[in-house]
């Protein structure tokens, strides 16, 4: 069920139920409602009934806020009292970001009825840190485990596995490596469900190094000419990548205009940086003990006051869509002067400033009734890092999955989406709105413990050179409370305390041969070897079939007439059937 | 199941397991001892060492003079120092598929292996368990390549000469196979074939065995791991501590239920405790520092020294220590301070929440920062300009033998006034500083320890109840110099079996059961029965997939349909090896119902017998006789098929088939 981020961008809040065990992926608020709405509506999840009761555990996929936002509502105020599962840095900085979401909200907007900062703290006691590849236990028959996400610092993707029954959900990923993150990587894990983000359903995006030369060109334009350029960033993740960007460019053309950093999380966020270094990419990895990337010599903290300086500058400023906070009170200074720059290096959701701007608007309504007119430049520059349709594709590919489900993302995008991977793969592709329940069935092969003894038979009797070859077996399954057993039939009957029940049959067959009994049982022979069975001709003077027995004697009243005593047991019935009724036929004339 | 045992030294184990159809090493720990046999390599010329004699036979004779040479009644190589490798004769190190590494000082041995012997395969390893493992391997190898030395000595080597030397060159073993240090380009060589794990990740091996790492409390990253198949687990814990120092507790409640328990790397000072020790090292330092002296810490530059600067960080100012420079000099210093701060995810809570604010886990940084802990990648260029007395110096090897210390042994030891102390518990004190005898500084040994103990090791194996437990012969008996301590021995039932170097031990345990799937389809068709209350049977006739090692049971394909024509039927590889279906028969026959049903089919003639066992049934007109017994039936019946086949099916009636 999708409790948010069903064909939307935003609260991103996902139920899944395998095999009995109920788990939600994500729980995160929508940047572009400043009501009810912006939570996601955890009705959906269970009508009566506490969630702790029914939720066996929740997963976070990252620190965005439209993944984890309603984290503290939902365990704090609607109540939750399971286990939450988060990679170390996301559960080092999400409690960083929810507070400063707090903050706006209640501080700023004078909001009630919001989650306190004790509720974040408490909130977070419920959250348990998980390694990336580690197996994790959440009771005897649910596991999840992280891959690497590359989307922002500690972006996880989680696999829910359930006997041999799994669901993969992506969060947000990206499959190309940059300046800070690795690419996402998963294994050949083959889920029965593969729950994948979907924001660039439809973009194929051009090369990295092209955006980045375009983003630079533009920036140094601005600043060249004395204007200013505003660049709305969420503290952790794109920001630091462009401020690599921009920092080595500033190194290498010997620029001298200010570059800031809104202030509060910066100096924070690239601690963090440092911290986790080993979640970031294997070359920022490799020299950090000689030169720290997140170790900035160029760009400053940012102070309210510079908002107002003449000259060029670059800001960096908090939050991404221009909904609130500095970003939005430095734009409204900035925005008259059409020297300036807005450039937005990320998605914009839908009621944002960012999202009217970047849709054309140029006169904003504004708190008060004000309108503000927008003569300063806008520009959209996709670094955030989410797969592209490519990616999506290519992780597809690498986890081989039997149905693929959409989410985060726009429904007509993901509809062209959905074709596509339908098409390539020939698996099923869903795409569920809001409150929408999606049923995949699964068909699942039944593990049980075969005896050695029986397996070692059965692999002992394909003597053949070519042991690839199948082999057909038989066996008999006990089921005894919840344990399957396949064990010989022999062994099956003795656990049981059965006695087998031997049935045999003897049937004498009446032959007219005048010779010696011995004669009579060497044409009996010759008359039956060489067939696909093998025969024996025993000392005592009796013929075994495989493990049927034929015996002559000479008939008590005539002598001319021998009787053939045919012996088999019911395991055997077939050959002893046909032995019989070939021999009532008669001997071949003797050739001896 | 075996498992060849490599190493005799209990702390830098080397086993070979063969599990199921896998061989996987567990492990490769390499003896260093053997450089104390060795004369320290010094960094500047050295009078004194220069001009130690020549060690002389009792009978006068001169050869080795060159070779050996004596110091205060010992004798020493002068040659680059060597190291004992694990034993690769035993076996044929290529058919090695996968290398477990347990911490970063089980892995120093891993260039001589993966470089040398074929191997193919890959190694396991935690990432801080690799980055620190190269630091000590750069460290190793950096040390001794920059010294050096003109000579290689190998006479003494030879049996014959050997056998003339004094202890303990007598007694070394298999010094043949002694080896020079590896180069870098052989580290890096063998550090690009381990694979990074976490733990608690379960990782596949030819989908027949499954081996998890999981925290051994003992050094960052360090592991112990369990090796299992669906029906047999074998844990390796090896250098595991339940003390409180930096890293992730250790992870005990995974062992449980082994069916074999291997058990290395106990502390190796089982009498020392390694608080009181530490305690001990603040105030010998103190001590010699106020009085003006210098003190010498012979280290590794990662583990143990990241607890001692913790300590010396809460204690430097309430000792009045704080205008004392405190050194840490070894070419990776830096890389070693900065590599501790980055593995939040493997440290203890305490620490991890600290990087949550975000802090640095460890003091040292501060230290650093406020200029009282400087760190140099050698004695030369930028310290000597800094360097100051009296001061406390971290260095390398423990051993004395190369490294930095050297040159500060020869420095600060004609005075009393100095003191050396040794933490390291792998060498033993008085063995490292033989070569530098008379010796005025003083010496304090304060090893720390932190692996199991023996009080420790029993209640861990009363917690997680292993059915076996396998460990080296030292542990199964009292130190050799405290022979009446019984109790520092591992003490279980059923006894441990131990192994000493070049063994094979024959591990105790016995597969029944083997993991294999049945398709849904082929579940669908089966038809269950319930023979008791509570146990169902179905028979199964299926067909037998075997591919990496894993089974699966599928529906048999339908008979070929009879194609027409003559054309010979082509044997194509999806049709099976066709068994006819062996069935079981249980049950017995109750005559008085069997006699009833006869008549019913219309036998009017019917007449039973009783015999010993059982009945004779007689069909007088068709001459047919039936013998029943309690577990078996006897049909005899002569000239007529389908009577045959018709009392067949009545008896059948009767019985239950499996």
């Amino acid at each position: 069920t999708a409790a948010g981020a069903g064909q939307d961008v935003g609260r991103s809040c996902i139920l899944v139920s395998i095999a009995g065990k109920n788990v939600m992926l994500d729980c995160g608020m929508h940047m572009g409602y400043n009501d009810d709405r912006r939570f996601p509506d955890f009705s959906y999840i269970t009508q009566n009934g506490r969630l702790t009761d029914f939720l066996d555990c929740v997963i976070i996929s990252h620190f965005h806020l439209d993944h984890c936002g309603a984290l503290p509502y939902f365990s704090e105020m609607v109540g939750y009292d399971g286990p939450i599962y988060m990679t170390h840095p996301t559960k080092a900085i999400c409690p960083i970001l929810l507070e400063d979401y707090r903050k706006i909200t209640v501080d700023k907007k004078g909001e009630i009825n919001f989650f306190t900062s004790q509720m974040i703290k408490d909130c977070m006691k419920k959250v348990v840190a998980v390694h990336l590849h580690q197996t994790v236990q959440v009771d005897e028959e649910l596991e999840i485990k992280a891959y690497y996400a590359g989307h922002v610092l500690g972006a996880a993707m989680f696999q829910i596995k359930v006997g041999c029954e799994s669901v993969v959900y992506t969060g947000d990923y990206n499959m190309t490596p940059d300046r800070h993150l690795g690419a996402a990587w998963i294994d050949k894990c083959r889920p029965d469900l593969l729950i994948t983000e979907s924001t660039y359903a439809t973009t194929i995006r051009d090369s990295k190094r092209c955006r980045e030369r375009d983003f630079l060109k533009k920036v140094h334009e601005t600043v060249e000419r004395g204007g200013k350029v505003l660049i709305p960033v969420f503290a952790l993740g794109r920001a630091q990548e462009l401020c690599i960007l921009l920092e080595t460019f500033w190194e290498r053309m010997n620029l001298k205009a200010p570059i800031y950093f809104s202030t509060g999380l910066t100096e924070k966020a690239n601690h963090y940086y440092k911290l986790f270094i080993t979640w970031t990419n294997q070359k920022i990895r490799k020299t950090f003990v000689q030169r720290n990337m997140f170790e900035f010599k160029h760009i400053k903290a940012f102070d309210r006051a510079f908002a107002d300086n003449p000259g060029p500058m670059v800001v960096f400023a908090t939050p991404g869509m221009l909904h609130a906070g500095q970003s939005l009170q430095i734009f409204k200074k900035w925005a008259g002067n059409e020297k300036n720059m807005v450039i937005m290096p990320g998605y914009c959701v839908q009621g944002t400033v960012g999202h009217k701007i970047l849709s054309g608007q140029r006169k904003l309504e504004m708190e008060g009734r004000q309108i503000l007119e927008v003569k300063m430049q806008v520009e959209y520059m996709s670094f955030s890092a989410h797969a592209d349709a490519k990616g999506i594709m290519q992780l597809i590919r690498q986890a081989e999955p039997r149905n693929v489900l959409l989410v985060h993302g726009e429904a007509k995008k993901m509809e062209f989406l959905k074709q596509k991977i339908e098409q390539e793969f020939h698996v099923s592709c869903y795409m569920p709105a809001n409150g929408e329940t999606t049923t995949i069935f699964t068909n699942p092969s039944i593990p049980v413990d075969i005896s050695l003894g029986l397996l070692k038979r059965e692999t002992a009797l394909g003597l053949l050179p070519d042991v690839k070859k199948p082999q057909l077996m038989h066996g008999t399954l006990m089921m005894k409370d919840n344990s399957f057993r396949l064990v010989s039939p022999e062994q099956a009957l003795k656990e049981l305390g059965l006695a087998e029940h031997q049935l045999r049959f003897t049937c004498r067959v009446h032959i007219q041969d005048p010779r010696k009994e011995h004669e009579t049982v060497l044409r009996v022979y010759n008359h039956l070897k060489g067939q696909d069975y093998s025969v024996q001709h025993l000392p005592d003077g009796s013929i075994m079939v495989e493990s049927i027995l034929i015996q002559a004697t000479a008939h008590s009243e005539d002598q001319g007439t021998k009787v053939l005593l045919v012996s088999w047991t019911y395991q055997d019935e077939e050959l002893g059937s046909y032995l019989t009724s070939l021999l009532k036929k008669g001997l071949p004339p003797s050739t001896s | 199941f075996f498992q060849y045992c490599l190493s005799g030294h209990p702390t830098l184990p080397c086993n070979v397991l063969k599990f199921k159809s896998t061989t996987i090493m567990l492990d490769c720990g390499l003896d260093m001892t053997s450089t104390l046999n060795f004369l320290p390599l010094p960094l500047v010329q050295s009078p004194r060492l220069s001009k130690l004699p020549g060690w002389v036979l009792k009978d006068g004779s001169t050869f080795l003079d060159k070779e050996l040479k004596e110091c205060s009644g010992h004798v020493f190589v002068d040659s680059v120092p060597e190291f004992c490798l694990p034993e690769t004769e035993l076996l044929d190190l290529s058919t090695v598929d996968v290398i477990l590494i347990s911490n970063y000082h089980c892995m120093m041995a891993l260039p001589y292996i993966t470089e040398y012997t074929g191997f193919t395969g890959t190694v396991y390893a935690t990432e801080p368990t690799v980055q620190i493992g190269r630091l000590l391997m750069e460290e190793l190898v950096n040390s001794i390549e920059r010294v050096p030395k003109a000579q290689s000595a190998s006479m003494w080597k030879n049996k014959e000469v050997q056998r003339l030397l004094p202890a303990p060159l007598k007694d070394a073993v298999e010094v043949s196979m002694w080896r020079k240090c590896y180069t870098m380009p052989e580290v890096n060589a063998a550090l690009s074939k381990i694979q990074l794990v976490g733990y608690s990740q379960k990782i596949e091996l030819f989908g027949a065995v499954q081996v998890t790492p999981l925290s051994s409390g003992y050094a960052l990253g360090s592991s112990n791991w369990i090796i299992q198949s669906h029906y047999e687990k074998v844990s390796y814990v090896s250098g595991s501590s339940l003390l409180t120092t930096h890293p992730q507790p250790m992870d005990q409640a995974s062992l449980k239920n082994s069916d074999v328990l291997i058990l290395t790397g106990l502390t190796q000072i089982p009498t020392a405790n390694p608080d009181g020790m530490v305690g001990e090292f603040c105030s010998n330092l103190a001590m010699t520092v106020r009085n003006g002296g210098n003190v010498l810490v012979p280290c590794y530059p990662s583990g143990v020294i990241y607890d001692l600067l913790e300590c010396l960080y809460q204690y430097i100012d309430s000792a009045g220590l704080s205008n004392v420079p405190f050194y840490f000099i070894s070419p990776v210093a830096n890389s070693s301070l900065e590599f501790s701060q980055i593995f939040a995810e493997w440290l203890c809570h305490n620490k991890q929440t600290k990087v949550y604010l975000p802090e640095p886990p460890f003091p040292h940084a501060e230290l650093i920062q406020t200029n009282k802990l400087k760190h140099y990648p050698s004695i030369h260029g930028e310290f000597s300009n800094d360097f100051k007395q009296p001061c406390v110096v971290f260095t390398g090897h423990p051993s004395l033998r190369f490294g930095d210390v050297v040159h500060f042994m020869e420095l600060w030891g004609k005075s009393s006034l100095n003191t050396v102390i040794f933490t390291e518990p792998d060498f033993s004190y008085l063995d490292a500083l033989a070569p530098y005898q008379p010796l005025a500084m003083k010496c304090v040994y304060c090893p720390i320890d932190t692996r199991l103990n023996f009080i420790q090791v029993s209640k861990l194996l009363k917690e997680v109840q292993p059915l076996h437990v396998v460990c080296p012969e030292q542990y199964t008996q009292p130190p050799p110099t405290q022979s009446h301590r019984t109790d520092l021995m591992i003490d279980c039932q059923p006894p441990p079996m131990s192994y000493r170097r070049a063994e094979v031990l024959t591990l105790p345990y016995k597969r029944r059961y083997e993991k294999i799937e049945i398709m849904p389809e082929l579940a669908d068709s089966l038809v269950p029965l319930e023979i008791k209350p509570g146990i169902s049977l179905a028979t199964v006739s299926a067909v037998l997939h075997t591919k990496d090692n894993k089974h699966v049971l599928q529906l048999p394909p339908k008979p070929p349909q009879p194609t027409a024509g003559k054309k010979r039927k082509r044997v194509s590889d999806e049709v099976p090896e066709c068994k006819p279906l062996k069935t079981l028969l249980s049950g017995s026959i109750p005559v008085d119902q069997f006699v009833q049903t006869l008549e019913k089919h219309g036998f009017s003639d019917v007449k039973v017998e009783d015999t010993a066992k059982g009945h004779i049934v007689l069909l007088q007109e068709a001459e047919t006789l039936i013998q029943i017994e309690e577990d078996s039936t006897h049909i005899i019946c002569d000239n007529d098929e389908p009577l045959r086949v018709k009392l067949r099916d009545l008896v059948l009636k009767f019985l239950q088939k499996f």
